[in-house]
């Protein structure tokens, strides 16, 4: 689909009237080049900022690079030290059993928000908005908010639990344990990002024709049928874009994490990019960093392709 | 039919509160005080030691326009671009462009330090805001190149058959045709910029060049011992105010924005 100028597709027509074609394809040249200038700051930017630190990553994770000395070259160290990591490997497991919770727990979440939400009732815009503002406050200063409405000292979580009787005493829900600071965060995720998935949810759910659905009603179809067998499979792609972004969104974790456990109980809530940082800028050891970004990098597009396939694949 | 209507009606009151709850709760507990309601906790966050200070405002107010202008000025000539020009590459950029989405910048944002730190912008206000106007891009560049495919192709010709200039049709011509789509850009980029975290966190080092969310959030990791968490909640509420303000006059364009952008990038 590439539209490269092309002179020799012009030939047939220049043959036939040189005279009155010759202007147009001058024009046509300038105007490629008024492209051009146009593109230049858009492409100056990606190479720049994108392309640029995308080799340097690559080109780090094979030296031996302290922040605040000359790099050595030392390939393949920093790989081989991601092994022996006790942390990287105990970052890895929580990040993939926080991604799996997330993702089954999210795409429930916001699947049925958005089922709730699909057909125009009264009320059904403060609903969808009310679902949808808390993507409005910041995600950093949401986890600022999850952390005082979860704290003993002025949250009313804990009076609550403790009024019915299902807890007592002093709790900790952020730092008490590992168990009770992975939940604070799903909680925390679940609030923030449930609308956003609702919204791109609803998009593809009102892009299936109402005809289908009232086929399904002449032929006596029940409400599970008809969600089983029109509704899921239609959503297909949607649903693989939602459940694309969840995953490497959770993956990618480090804001909930930082700022609302701070990585532990005993680093039990620590996740993969927090190691990173913690490798860069308290080990102050910019290889090993670059080192586990290219791994999960790795996986990302590895992963990102597939889905795309998937995606692709479904749609046509 | 009526049962599900009271279902319907109360499921969806119930959840609609239960979304609602943390908002409201967290603008009660930053003007509760110990004997009744005040401004004292605003006070603290903008007086104790590990406080907000004035110029961590101004510093967010500056990266955010900086990020605005600079998002609104490549993509509306970037999007004009690959709306409504054929050049050579034109594809592979934009190709190029959609797939700073596909690469998380967590994992690049270590370079994007020593790369900022070669061009001698490290730790500084516009080398954070070049890094947040290119991460800004793909949906962006998106958008604009849609605003401007979905102008009628007579307009412009008609400009330049009066002879106006190419830059003079876009000023004069295209960017009134393409307001709402420069709107929604410079919305979400304001949002993001405004809130952002983790990149101020790798790329501003000195404290008095922290924005307002990096200096809130150090007032709960730099706390050894007892968090202020009324003084935090504050914080929050200064954070979040001007994004729900701008989100409550411009739901509409925000919203179909996000979606057009979320399900086509």
């Amino acid at each position: 689909m590439t539209t490269v100028i092309s002179p020799r597709r012009e030939q047939p027509a220049e043959e036939a009237s040189r005279r009155t074609v010759r202007r147009p394809r001058r024009r046509q040249t300038r105007r490629a080049w008024l492209g051009i200038a146009y593109a230049s700051p858009t492409a100056v930017m990606v190479a720049l900022f994108f392309l640029v630190p995308l080799v340097l990553v690559g080109w780090m994770s094979l030296h031996k690079w302290p922040l605040l000395a000359p790099p050595t070259f030392n390939a393949p160290d920093n790989f081989a030290d991601i092994g022996d990591n006790e942390l990287v490997r105990s970052a890895t497991w929580f990040t993939v059993k926080y991604t799996v919770v997330i993702t089954v727990l999210l795409f429930a979440v916001s699947l049925g928000l958005a089922l709730l939400v699909q057909h125009r009732r009264p009320g059904v815009g403060f609903f969808r908005t009310a679902f949808f503002l808390p993507m409005a406050v910041g995600f950093a200063s949401a986890s600022l908010l999850f952390l005082g409405l979860l704290s003993d000292e002025i949250g009313p979580i804990s009076d609550l639990l403790r009024a019915v009787g299902l807890v007592d005493g002093y709790v900790s829900w952020t730092s008490g344990s590992a168990n009770s600071a992975l939940g604070s965060a799903v909680v925390l995720v679940l609030w923030r990002f449930a609308g956003f998935n609702m919204l791109i949810l609803l998009t593809g759910l009102q892009a299936i024709p109402p005809e289908i659905y009232e086929a399904a009603r002449v032929d006596g179809a029940s409400r599970w049928q008809t969600f089983r067998r029109i509704t899921l499979p239609l959503l297909r792609p949607t649903i693989a874009l939602v459940l694309t972004l969840m995953v490497t969104g959770s993956l990618l974790a480090f804001d909930q994490f930082w700022i609302l456990t701070r990585g532990g109980p005993d680093n039990s809530t620590t996740s993969l990019v927090m190691v990173i940082y913690r490798e860069a800028f308290i080990r102050l050891d910019l290889g090993s960093a670059a080192g586990i970004s290219v791994v999960l990098l790795g996986v990302l597009i590895v992963f990102n392709v597939i889905q795309l396939g998937v995606l692709r694949r479904r749609s046509s | 039919m009526n049962r599900s209507r009271i279902g319907y009606s109360v499921t969806g009151a119930a959840l609609a509160i239960l979304f609602l709850f943390p908002l409201l709760w967290s603008g009660w507990a930053s003007v509760r005080t110990g004997s009744g309601f005040g401004l004292e906790n605003y006070d603290r966050l903008f007086t104790s030691d590990n406080g907000v200070r004035p110029h961590h405002v101004i510093n967010s107010l500056v990266v955010s326009a900086l990020t605005v202008g600079g998002t609104l000025f490549v993509a509306t000539l970037g999007g004009y671009a690959f709306g409504r020009f054929r050049f050579p590459g034109r594809d592979l950029l934009f190709l190029v462009t959609l797939a700073i989405l596909m690469v998380p910048y967590a994992t690049i944002l270590i370079a994007l330090y020593v790369l900022l730190g070669w061009l001698g912008l490290e730790d500084t206000l516009i080398g954070l805001s070049l890094v947040l106007i290119m991460f800004q891009l793909p949906f962006s560049i998106f958008m604009m190149r849609n605003s401007f495919e979905a102008v009628p192709r007579e307009l412009e010709e008609s400009a330049q058959m009066d002879g106006c200039a190419s830059v003079g049709t876009l000023v004069r011509i295209m960017l009134p045709a393409v307001k709402p789509g420069l709107i929604t850009v410079g919305l979400f980029a304001f949002l993001t910029s405004w809130s952002e975290f983790f990149a101020p966190l790798i790329l501003l080092n000195s404290t008095d060049k922290f924005t307002t969310t990096l200096a809130v959030v150090n007032m709960r990791t730099a706390s050894h011992g007892s968090i202020d968490y009324a003084a935090l909640e504050a914080g929050v509420v200064f954070m979040a105010v001007p994004c729900l303000i701008l989100f409550a006059f411009m739901q509409r364009s925000y919203v179909r924005g996000f979606t057009s952008g979320a399900i086509k990038g």
